[in-house]
């Protein structure tokens, strides 16, 4: 690890400034950057540790039925905060169907949402990659791609984003809310992500400085919660990354839909907004063929990046089962294995 | 800023001089405080052998670095028997074979309390797998560390209520 500069700011005014600097990163839990320090891809000049920062660890359910979600929060005690999982399920267990108990008991919200890609060949330092080394090359291109991208890739990067709780954020339109040099400002999460194109890595609109200080999710999004789940396919049982995942979260109104959200996972360079197929699902009835036809939408653009057009069949098929099974009704409680696409819905056969 | 750092480690306040903020939690442990219990397995938060109590939470201290711990209370293997007598978790790994190599063991443990402590997994062997799966057995003792983290829930259980009572 190369040898860097530690500061610990007690302000926010003085952390932003501190992170202005070239070559300077914040630290929060630690459990993304610290792995990357080590393994060179990332080699910071200075961390400015914000991990003691006052204020910025609150879950604030507020009047209006909204909640804001300091950025400190770790990503365990959300899960876990009983009012929080009741009206947010969906984004409770996808926290929970990441990382292991360890890593969230450390991992804060405003890092889930900067972690960079697992993308193998972005973590071989002897590998070519255009967001670690801007310009060089992309040796994932023709190598071992069964896990890269098939939606909003470039010909210059094929990376996904890795995070699970991005996931339903994106769903109920979760609001980021940043501290910069600038005045404080907000902006969709839909809209903090980058697409690669020509720069993968700029992989967000953050600028120098630029502090992630909340997270909210507005009033409409616990309207949700007696139809909402996450699922994630692993290739193992736990503790692993998506090949793919779905957050599904239906409002239904009179045997009828009456609101929809669907995102995905483990398949685009962003957590993955499928919007049109929204639009199918508003004001239809809630069965097999419909979430189909939901699942056929929000596939419509993808395309492989190398040997991975299964994830494309592999998403449509996980979308449907997550619509399936938010239909079905959120559990009571938690399951054992949060997001397992393996539970067994009454009638349903197992391959959607 | 001064890299000092002070650090209650198993009850006892420490004044720690750093003379490099490289430095993470599990190397201040193993290599300045002579506390070679906790383990580094991978060193990258894959592995869970280095898993250690931070104000009371599980966490990998391989992921931590000691100055950001400034403060904090933390517990490693060292710290969890009284004396002679074996922490409840320690007893169960021991009676049920929880371990073949052993080097595992330390952070499996750290785990099992952290587990126990939060309180999520209730009597299920399921949720103990699940809420154990950021720690690797090269040996594949899984079965005996599922039971015996189970036993050491039913023992803690019974200890807090007969404390209770």
């Amino acid at each position: 690890m190369k040898r860097f500069e530690y500061l610990r700011p007690t302000t926010i005014a003085d952390a932003v400034s501190a992170a202005s600097a070239p070559g300077a990163a914040y630290l929060a839990g630690g459990t993304n950057l610290l792995d990357l320090m080590k393994g060179g891809m990332t080699q910071p000049d200075r961390l400015v540790d914000v991990s003691h920062l006052p204020g910025l660890d609150a879950i604030e359910h507020r009047a209006d039925g909204s909640v804001r979600i300091g950025a400190r929060v770790r990503n365990a005690d959300l899960a876990y905060d009983p009012v929080f999982a009741r009206r947010f399920p969906a984004v409770a267990e996808a926290l929970l169907s990441g990382a292991s108990a360890q890593l969230r008991n450390a991992a804060t919200v405003g890092g889930n949402l900067l972690q960079r890609t697992r993308c193998s060949y972005f973590y071989d330092v002897a590998s070519a990659c255009n967001k670690r080394t801007p310009g060089a090359g992309c040796e994932a291109r023709g190598g071992d791609t069964r896990l890269h991208a098939v939606i909003g890739w470039s010909d210059s990067c094929i990376a996904t984003h890795p995070s699970d709780f991005c996931v339903p954020l994106v769903a109920l339109d979760a609001v980021v809310e940043i501290e910069g040099k600038r005045a404080h400002r907000e902006l969709p999460l839909e809209q903090l992500h980058r697409l690669p194109g020509d720069t993968p890595e700029r992989e967000t609109v953050l600028e120098p400085g630029d502090l992630i200080v909340a997270v909210r999710l507005p009033p409409e999004a616990a309207s949700f919660a007696a139809n909402a789940r996450y699922l994630k396919v692993r290739e193992r049982t736990s503790y692993a990354f998506a090949v793919v995942s779905a957050a599904a979260a239906l409002r239904i109104e009179s045997g009828t839909i009456a609101g929809a959200r669907i995102a995905l996972g483990g398949v685009a360079p962003k957590p993955w907004r499928a919007h049109a197929a929204e639009a199918v699902l508003a004001g239809a009835r809630p069965d097999d063929a419909t979430f189909r036809r939901a699942a056929e939408v929000a596939l419509a653009d993808a395309t492989p990046s190398g040997d991975n057009a299964f994830k494309i069949e592999l998403a449509r098929r996980i979308v449907t089962r997550t619509l399936a099974l938010a239909a079905a009704g959120t559990p009571d409680r938690m399951p054992a294995l949060p997001a397992s696409p393996f539970a067994q819905i009454a009638g349903a056969f197992v391959h959607a | 800023m001064s890299l000092s750092i002070s650090l209650t480690v198993n009850g006892e306040s420490k004044q720690v001089p750093l003379d490099d903020p490289r430095v993470t939690l599990l190397d201040l442990l193993r290599e300045r405080l002579e506390l070679t219990g906790t383990k580094k397995g991978c060193d990258r938060g894959q592995c869970g052998a280095c898993t250690v109590l931070v104000d009371g939470r599980r966490i990998n201290s391989c992921l931590a670095l000691a100055i950001s711990c400034d403060s904090a209370q933390v517990q490693t293997i060292e710290g969890v028997a009284q004396g002679e007598t074996l922490h409840p978790v320690q007893a169960a790994f021991i009676a049920h074979d929880a371990l073949q190599c052993g080097f595992c063991t330390p952070g499996q443990i750290m785990s099992a309390i952290g587990l126990l402590h939060e309180g999520h997994a209730g009597g299920d062997p399921e949720r103990v797998r699940e809420g154990m799966s950021g720690n690797l057995c090269r040996c594949g003792a899984y079965a005996g560390i599922t039971e015996a983290v189970l036993e050491a829930g039913t023992t803690l259980a019974a200890q807090d209520r007969r404390d209770a009572a």
